[in-house]
Formats: structure tokens, C-alpha cells, sequence
């Protein structure tokens, strides 16, 4: 067996999701080979090559994967796809959108989000928001799976595999890319923070969010939202935690005035503690929480920010 | 121009799913069946456009059993000209298989632009759109938040995990909605009574000249280990106390 691991990254570093892919690569079985590809990417390469069990970095690095567009990234991936038994991305935004692009050119149903591997074949998945975990067998050739960061712990970054290079593919030409807008924080990254702080629609504003960034920063930890704060404009959409927005397993998740719809549930019920302040008694997000305290939200947050 | 837009009937997101004791997959007898909510974004996607001259025909596309007709009903009442259904019966329905029925009909429909959701919330698979892109050979916009079409291209925006980003894409082309793409009207008596009357055409997937054996088998379902019942605190102080002395995370 041989498997193929499409690195995510910013170009210097590895993104969060990736080291844990190789994780998922090592229960699989096999000699593992790490794909970078993107433009002036070669020291995301060298980090790829310190991943612990990685043998072989690839990189191909060419104008053409600015922003990554899934056109080209597909068509540069099947250019090697026939080397592998294995073809495993992070489920994030990167993995999801040209990973079904390599599926569908290789006649292969792709295997999305996987929480646990069971052997080369069979993989666990969790469907209906997390509500259902499916067991299912591949019976493709190649198989060709997107992994959920959250089941996986990440692999140690003491390897020292060779980087070589690897030719680009063609420009597809199918689209241009014009650029990005990130959201600019000095906070930690959602999938990777070890503690979140969420704010709901009983946040009222985008101004009061504040108050969670003043107690995500005594805490260490990244700001999430649940889709209702994102929808009404508190916040913008990269903060949102739950089914179709980010999954997150931090060891605390702090859910501020969050109702607890079944989406959001989705995507953080598998922290390691789950805290809830919400001012009404019935919220089912008090289902799924470690500890959960019936208060103001404007009294208790600033409560505990000092507290701490 | 013509818009293609695909509907996909699911439980309601608003159900609470319960998975069979048997493990053989969730409880469906007697449960309240909906359109897919990001199947709504994009058929009001749709709409929108022609409302705006952009767009002069929609067609809408579902697959699955026979009572997925109720589901392009509900995509007619929003705004779709015509519906066809391809009706695959009991089969467990996998998105490449998906992908190739919706290609197979794209090819026959020739739409200029496909507007899919970008994952149903039963299966969670977020595949079917990039799919249907990559076996057309053309470009897509997955998780798109705002459209413009300019011509031969369009100028789209797309949600990432770090913020937006903006990309120019030709035409035809696949788009998948997000969330924040539109808010989905709510249909009007009168407008699903004009829905009856719209066409709704039925194949079968021999027909399309194409083979939806599955390629997953699935071997059980189960229910998720559930977490265990949690601790009411009175105020801060107890709160702050729990973290430091019992859970020990802070």
C-alpha cells in the first residue's frame, strides 16, 4: 500500500488538519508520500518533511496554485493518482473542494470526512450532523478520502523525509483567482486553539463580541460563533462552528449565549469540556455541557474574564 | 440564459434523526421529509436571477424516489419552470452516481450555469457539485456567497476557511451555495397552485445510459457515544472553581 497525503499550508507552514491526515495515512498502512503543492511554497515543503512516519515530500510549486484553485490542484493530483492505493486530503475548505474533482476523474466515490479507520477499506464517518456514525467499505481501486482533523490526534514532527520536486501540471485556464480576504487575528486558529470561546445570537451585536475576545484573550483561545451570529452579522463567516462551517475539539469550548441548534452541536460536541452560559433554562446546548450556568451573559462574561 | 438547478429531498433539518436499532440506517417511516436547505439556497439563487433578467429558464433536476416529485413541486413553487426526476428507487444513492445522471442531462439540457447546494444534510458528503464540475471538464465555485455573471464569465465569491475569496470562472460552469448566499423565499398558496401545472418529466437512470450501483457498502450505522449529563453551577465563582479543580483546563 502506498498513500498519498495533500498537504494543506500558507506557503511557510502547515496548516492545522494536515499533520493529523498523516495520522489518519499511518492507521491506513504503508509508505507515506506528502504532496505540497502552491506557489513559493518550498518551506511548507521542509515542515511537510518533519512530519514523523512521511516518507517522501513532493512538491510542485508554479503560479498556477495561487490560492489553489481546485481545477488545478485536481488535474496536477491525478497526474500521479495511479502511483497510490491511498489518496487522503484534510476535510477543510482546501480538501473539500478539489478532492471530489480527483474522485470523480478516477471513477472513484470519494469517502468524506472519516472520524476512524477501521482498516485499508473500511472507514467510520459521521453523517446526519454527527448524529449517525456510518461504517463503509470501499470497493475502488483507489481510495480517495477526506479526513475529519478531530479524529486524529496529530502526528509528531520529528521525521526528516527527502523533498523532491515535482513537475506542475497544466493551467487549466477555468478560472482566475483574484484574491483573498482573510480575517486578520493575532488569536489562534479555530482548529487548532486548545480553548474556544463561542458567542450565539444572544450576543445582540457584533460590537459585544468584545467582551469574548477580552476573555479569549486572558484564556489563550480563538473565538468561534455559532451560524446564527454569523448569518446576522456579528461576525464574519470563518468564525462559524457546526455542521457545515468548522468542527472543532478543543479541551474547553466555552459556548456564550448559543442556543444549541443540532448544526452547532455538530461541530464542537466532541470537546473535551464543554462550558454553557445562557440565560434560558431550556437551551438544549445545557445537553451536551460539562457545566453550564443559568446567568446574564453580560453580567457573567466579564465575571469570568476577571475571575480568571 | 438558462439555469440548471438540482433539489434534493432529505429528513427536515429540523427532525431529530434517530438511527434504527438494527444498524442497518436511520428511522424514515413517518418522518417529516424536506428540500435539502442548500437546495433552497440555490433554487432562490435562481429565481433571483431571472427576476432580474439574467436568467430566462430554470430547470429543476432531483433524484431519488418517486416522492421526490413533492420536492421539485416545492422547487416549481419557488420559481422553476419545469422539473425532471430521475427515479432511482430504493437504491442507495451515492454522489458520483449522482454526478453522472446530473452530466448525463446537463448534456442533453445544455444550461450555461448549475446551481447546486453545497452539501445535503443527510449524507454530509459535499462532493455532488465538484463532481458533476470535474466530469463536465468545466469550472466551478464551491461554497459561493455571492454570484455575478458578467457575460461568457462570472465573478464569484467563495467562503473560505480563513475569509472569502474571489475568483473569476467561464462559462458554463458549477456553483454551490453557502449560507450566506441569499435567504430562500417562503411559497405562496397561489404560486403552488401554479406549480401543478408546470411540466414534470420522469426518467428512468437506464435511460441516461448510466450505471448508480453503489460503490460504498455500508456496513452498519450507529449512534454516537453520548456525553455524559453535565453539572448546573450557581454563579462564576463555582464555575471558575470546576475548570481549575475538577476538569483541570484552565
Amino acid at each position: 500500500m502506498s498513500v498519498l497525503v495533500i498537504a494543506e499550508h500558507d506557503g511557510k507552514q502547515l496548516k492545522p488538519g494536515t499533520t493529523n491526515t498523516v495520522t489518519a495515512a499511518a492507521k491506513i498502512g504503508g509508505d507515506i508520500t506528502v504532496l505540497v503543492v502552491g506557489q513559493q511554497c518550498a518551506d511548507a515543503a521542509q515542515a511537510a518533511a518533519k512530519i514523523a512516519g512521511v516518507k517522501k515530500v513532493l512538491l510542485a510549486d508554479a503560479p498556477q496554485y495561487a490560492g489553489a484553485v481546485a481545477e488545478n490542484i485536481a488535474v496536477l493530483v491525478l497526474t500521479i493518482a495511479d502511483q497510490y492505493t491511498h489518496i487522503l486530503a484534510p476535510a477543510t475548505g482546501f480538501g473539500k473542494n478539489f478532492m471530489p474533482r480527483v474522485a470523480a476523474a478516477l471513477d472513484v466515490q470519494q469517502i468524506s470526512e472519516i472520524s476512524a479507520v477501521i482498516s485499508a477499506d473500511t472507514f467510520v464517518r459521521p453523517i446526519y450532523a454527527g448524529n449517525a456514525l456510518a461504517t463503509v467499505q470501499s470497493s475502488d481501486k483507489i481510495k480517495v478520502i477526506t479526513v475529519r482533523a478531530t479524529g486524529f490526534d496529530a502526528a509528531a514532527e520529528d521525521g526528516n523525509a527527502a523533498v523532491e520536486n515535482l513537475a506542475a501540471g497544466p493551467d487549466t485556464g477555468l478560472s482566475t483567482f483574484n484574491g483573498q480576504e482573510l480575517s486578520k487575528s493575532d488569536r489562534p486558529e479555530l482548529t487548532a486553539a486548545r480553548i474556544i470561546v463561542s458567542g450565539g445570537r444572544g450576543m445582540g451585536s457584533g460590537e459585544n463580541f468584545k467582551m469574548l475576545e477580552e476573555l479569549a484573550d486572558k484564556l489563550g483561545a480563538a473565538v468561534g460563533a455559532s451560524r446564527a451570529a454569523v448569518d446576522s452579522g456579528f461576525v464574519p463567516n470563518d468564525y462559524q462552528v457546526g455542521q457545515t462551517g468548522k468542527i472543532v475539539a478543543p479541551e474547553l469550548y466555552i459556548a456564550v449565549g448559543i442556543s444549541g441548534a443540532i448544526q452547532h452541536l455538530a461541530g464542537m460536541k466532541d470537546s473535551k469540556v464543554i462550558i454553557a452560559i445562557n440565560k434560558d433554562p431550556e437551551a438544549p446546548i445545557f445537553a451536551v455541557a460539562d457545566y453550564w450556568l443559568e446567568a446574564d451573559l453580560f453580567k457573567a462574561v466579564p465575571e469570568l474574564t476577571q475571575q480568571l | 440564459m438558462k439555469v440548471l438547478v438540482t433539489v434534493k429531498r432529505v429528513i427536515d433539518p429540523y427532525v431529530k434523526v434517530r438511527v434504527k436499532s438494527d444498524g442497518t440506517g436511520v428511522e424514515t417511516a413517518n418522518v417529516k421529509m424536506a428540500m435539502n436547505p442548500f437546495c433552497e439556497i440555490a433554487m432562490e439563487q435562481a429565481v433571483r436571477m431571472k427576476e432580474a433578467g439574467v436568467v430566462t429558464e430554470i430547470v429543476a433536476v432531483s433524484i431519488g424516489v418517486q416522492q421526490c416529485q413533492e420536492t421539485l413541486r416545492t422547487a416549481m413553487a419557488m420559481g422553476a419552470d419545469r422539473g425532471i426526476l430521475v427515479e432511482t428507487g430504493t437504491v442507495d444513492m451515492q454522489p458520483l452516481a449522482v454526478a453522472k445522471l446530473l452530466k448525463a442531462i446537463i448534456d442533453k439540457e445544455q444550461p450555461k450555469l448549475v446551481i447546486m447546494g453545497k452539501q445535503a444534510i443527510d449524507d454530509d458528503a459535499n462532493q455532488t457539485g465538484q463532481m458533476v464540475s470535474a466530469l463536465l471538464g468545466w469550472p466551478q465555485s464551491a461554497f459561493t456567497s455571492a454570484i455575478t455573471v458578467n457575460g461568457d464569465t462570472a465573478d464569484v465569491t467563495r467562503e473560505i476557511d480563513g475569509g472569502l475569496e474571489k475568483l473569476t470562472i467561464k462559462l458554463p460552469a458549477v456553483v454551490t451555495t453557502d449560507l450566506r448566499l441569499n435567504e430562500p423565499r417562503y411559497v405562496t398558496l397561489p404560486n403552488i397552485m401554479k406549480a401543478k401545472k408546470k411540466p414534470l418529466e420522469v426518467l428512468k437512470p437506464e435511460v441516461l445510459g448510466v450505471d448508480i450501483t453503489p460503490r460504498l457498502k455500508t456496513l452498519k450505522i450507529e449512534e454516537p457515544p453520548k456525553r455524559s449529563a453535565g453539572v448546573k453551577v450557581a454563579d462564576v465563582k463555582e464555575l471558575v472553581a470546576k475548570l481549575r479543580n475538577e476538569a483541570r483546563v484552565i
